[in-house]
């Protein structure tokens, strides 16, 4: 299962026998790290393993991850893939928070962290409540629109969605809600 | 062949030996002198089947049924509980022919190491045979296990039909069917007390199986149902919990948020064994909805000993469960991906807990935590988060030394880490030593001991010295020969063994065929063993369940002669992948097993039986 041939095959150059590379004579490279697809059901042998590990110890001080071998550790699969990454708690100020809407009966919970700018939030929002927000602008507010969306912040007070940078708002925003937007104006006086 | 006979019986794992099907042996009382009369004979057949209806443990009655023939056919007559440990071991239709009053049978297939993805899915241990072989001839069995069987819906729906009195059904690591399968078994066995799915694969065919258990009151003790991976009507769940007063057994899968929980544990504060589901809310919460008073819903549950499921676990929650831990005997968080700090203010309640199941997640510092208070603790298991072999792991031999150190009447154990020493192994040889089942797992192949850098024999040694009462144990980190020279000079319990990526030479694994006289079943992979070694269990191997070698040093020839050495072996050389040709001489696994039916008829391409 060896060596493409295609520089011996250069006359009487023989290309690949002066190539300067690291690793152990008479290997060829892409034979290396074979395997590690967990589709793959073929596994590396014992012998190659120990080649593997030779040739990693003399490239450099960073040994690249050993190749995953099939079935080891011994866990079934369903426990393997069970594991999301750990969901950041609300201990952090509002990463899930609770998005109520006026006159609607249920609330929404939403992971403000999958969004990565207001127009997606706002976007998101108005997909979920079928409604229309509108774009904000810093004077006015979301003055127009048939809602306006507001938040809750670490301090207890009602903000306007829109007015801080958004990484100050998704760090300190404990819930939200859905205006309707002849409220909302009166938010303009504060 | 006289051989046979006494060996492969001696194990008293099977439920039929050859031996018996062919000759009598000892003195036959039927048979009697001229003085005694027909009737007296009968006396004493009446009096034997009267008898035997007490021996329950299936040694005693595979060693009863070889007295005589007339005490092999009351035997027959009499047992109502078969174990068949291996399917291919004997047939359904000469189990069916000798044993005429079947109640309940426990059934397994595939071999262990199968549920690693080391050999193709289609390897067989089908359970369409068993179920039409018994749908003819056993008309009143009740209870039915399988294990690591394929077993498909139209199997459920002949299952469904065939047994009028049928109670309880019992699949574990199963795969083949879907809910259709289970919507028959739901509608069709009237009966029905007992239905346990434990880590079977279960394909969704979207069949609101839980609507189909028929209406009115039943007799339900049983549903475990956690492994199901597929949205379930909940009104229909909570309606047939309502109407399941003696429903004591309630697992429920991931689809069942803590607030569906709530309303269940509400109707059902008489369960023993609860199984949380996600143990966390529905995205959706009504508005001005208060959250539940989960705490009172736990307290109110005073018969319940044992917790698991947390599937997707809001740690918020966990202290509802604080009324229970006192009187918990089994605690499974092996799906929750709790920190040491979220374990101790609740195992520090557990002062009755015996067996625990963790992930490596709450550290070592948890295990601490866990010795310090859970004294009783019998059964043990730390699963691993991250399940690679150079992943970090944030238990190590610190923590197996605490729990050593703490839980003194420790039985069993299986701990994943990717850090040990052979002191912290010796010394749970030495605090615990009614040790039964000790399997450790260091991850990283070949991993010595992270201290002095030395194999882990000596560990290993200890446990099989000082635990003189272990029969199950699985071996990793680097070992060399020496290691299984102590498991052949001191298990001599050993009925299990699984290694992997260990041992030197064939010696290692002659060590132990040579010097485990009760050893069953025996898993190895990739370590260095060969045709030599291979020959040197000949003695043993009717004695064995099955031997299991994948990536060894066998060659087809080495197998070829044990299979021409031994008839009644079933030698199996496996393709481990599908797809390719098997090449002459290389073959992925090793899979021989005892039976008394020759090669089987149903093996797949990739199968080559010697």
């Amino acid at each position: 299962m060896e060596k493409p041939m295609s520089y011996e095959s250069e006359d009487h150059l023989n290309l690949k026998a002066t190539e300067l590379r690291l690793g152990l004579p008479g290997r060829d490279e892409s034979d290396k790290q074979s395997s590690p697809s967990a589709k793959n059901n073929k596994r590396t042998s014992p012998e190659m393993e120990g080649v593997l590990y030779a040739e990693n110890e003399e490239q450099d001080c960073t040994p690249p991850p050993k190749a995953q071998v099939v079935g080891w550790p011994p866990v079934r699969s369903y426990r393997k893939n069970c594991f999301q990454p750990k969901k950041i708690e609300a201990d952090a100020s509002g990463v899930y928070v609770k998005v109520s809407m006026d006159g609607a009966p249920y609330l929404r919970k939403i992971d403000l962290n999958v969004y990565k700018s207001y127009p997606e939030l706002l976007k998101a929002l108005e997909n979920m409540f079928k409604c229309t927000i509108g774009v904000y602008s810093e004077r006015d507010g979301y003055d127009g629109s048939d809602y306006a969306p507001i938040y809750e912040d670490k301090d207890g007070d009602w903000m306007l969605v829109g007015d801080v940078p958004w990484d100050m708002f998704s760090t300190s925003c404990k819930r939200m809600r859905i205006m309707k937007g002849s409220e909302a104006k009166g938010l303009g006086c504060l | 062949m006289s051989e046979d006979r006494a060996e492969m019986s001696e194990d008293g794992g099977e439920s039929s030996s050859p031996s018996s099907a062919t000759k009598p042996r000892g003195c036959d009382v039927s048979g009697g002198g001229d003085y005694l009369s027909p009737s007296a004979d009968q006396v004493l057949d009446n009096v034997l089947d009267n008898v035997l209806l007490f021996l329950t443990s299936r040694r005693d009655r595979n060693a009863a049924s070889l007295v005589s023939k007339s005490w092999w056919r009351a035997e027959a007559l009499t047992r109502e509980e078969l174990f068949i440990g291996n399917c291919y071991a004997v047939s359904p239709r000469r189990v069916t022919e000798r044993f005429r009053r079947v109640r309940a049978v426990t059934l397994k297939g595939k071999p262990r190491f199968a549920d690693f993805n080391l050999m193709p899915p289609n390897w067989g241990a089908h359970f369409a045979p068993w179920v039409a072989a018994m749908g003819h001839r056993y008309r009143a069995l009740e209870k039915l296990c399988l294990k690591r069987m394929r077993v498909k819906d139209e199997d459920l729906e002949l299952l469904a039909r065939s047994f009028p009195c049928f109670k309880e059904l019992v699949l574990v690591c199963c795969d083949g069917f879907g809910t259709s399968g289970l919507a028959m078994v739901a509608s069709k066995c009237r009966q029905l007390r007992v239905l346990d799915l434990t880590e079977d694969d279960v394909i969704d065919d979207e069949v609101d199986w839980i609507s189909c258990f028929p209406e009115g009151e039943t007799s339900l003790e049983s549903l475990i149902f956690d492994c199901v991976d597929c949205l379930i009507d909940f009104e229909a769940l909570e309606q047939l919990v309502t109407r399941s007063p003696s429903l004591k057994k309630l697992r429920l899968n991931r689809y069942v948020n803590i607030g569906q929980l709530y309303r269940l544990m509400i109707q059902a504060p008489q369960l023993t064994h609860l199984g949380t589901g996600s143990f966390s809310p529905s995205e959706i919460v009504a508005q001005g909805d208060q959250e539940p008073d989960y705490v009172s819903a736990f307290a109110a549950c005073r018969s319940l000993v044992c917790l698991s499921g947390f599937r997707e676990i809001t740690s918020d929650y966990l202290p509802a469960i604080y009324p229970v831990c006192a009187n918990l005997t089994s605690l499974n968080f092996s799906y929750a991906n709790i920190s040491a700090e979220q374990l101790i203010p609740v195992i520090r309640h557990c002062h009755k807990l015996q067996i625990l199941w963790v992930l490596d997640s709450v550290c070592d510092e948890g295990l601490h935590a866990v010795a310090a208070t859970c004294k009783d603790l019998r059964e043990l298991r730390v699963f691993p988060v991250d399940a690679r072999e150079d992943g970090e792991a944030p238990v190590s031999d610190v923590g197996l030394l605490a729990i050593s150190e703490g839980c003194s009447k420790l039985q069993s154990i299986l701990y994943f880490c990717q850090r040990m020493t052979n002191a912290a192994v010796i010394a749970m040889s030495k605090n615990c030593p009614d040790i039964v089942v000790f399997r450790l797992c260091i991850m990283g192949r070949h991993q010595p001991d992270h201290i002095t850098d030395e194999p882990m024999d000596e560990g290993f040694g200890a446990i099989v010295k000082n635990c003189k009462k272990l029969t199950r144990l699985a071996v990793s980190g680097l070992l060399t020969d020496r290691a299984f020279s102590y498991i052949g000079q001191y298990g001599k319990l050993v009925r299990t063994l699984s290694v992997a990526f260990a041992g030197n030479s064939d010696m290692g694994l002659k060590y132990v065929l040579e010097g485990c006289p009760r050893l069953q079943k025996l898993e190895i992979r990739d370590s260095p063993f060969g045709d030599s070694a291979l020959h040197s269990g000949l003695h043993h191997y009717y004695n064995m369940r099955f031997l299991w070698m994948s990536s060894c040093k066998l060659t087809r020839q080495g197998c070829k002669e044990i299979a021409q050495r031994l008839p009644r072996l079933v030698v199996e050389v496996i393709n481990g992948s599908e797809e390719d040709e098997m090449e002459d001489d290389f073959f992925d696994v090793l899979y021989m097993y005892r039976s008394l039916e020759g090669p089987r008829a149903d093996a797949p391409r990739f199968v080559t039986i010697l």
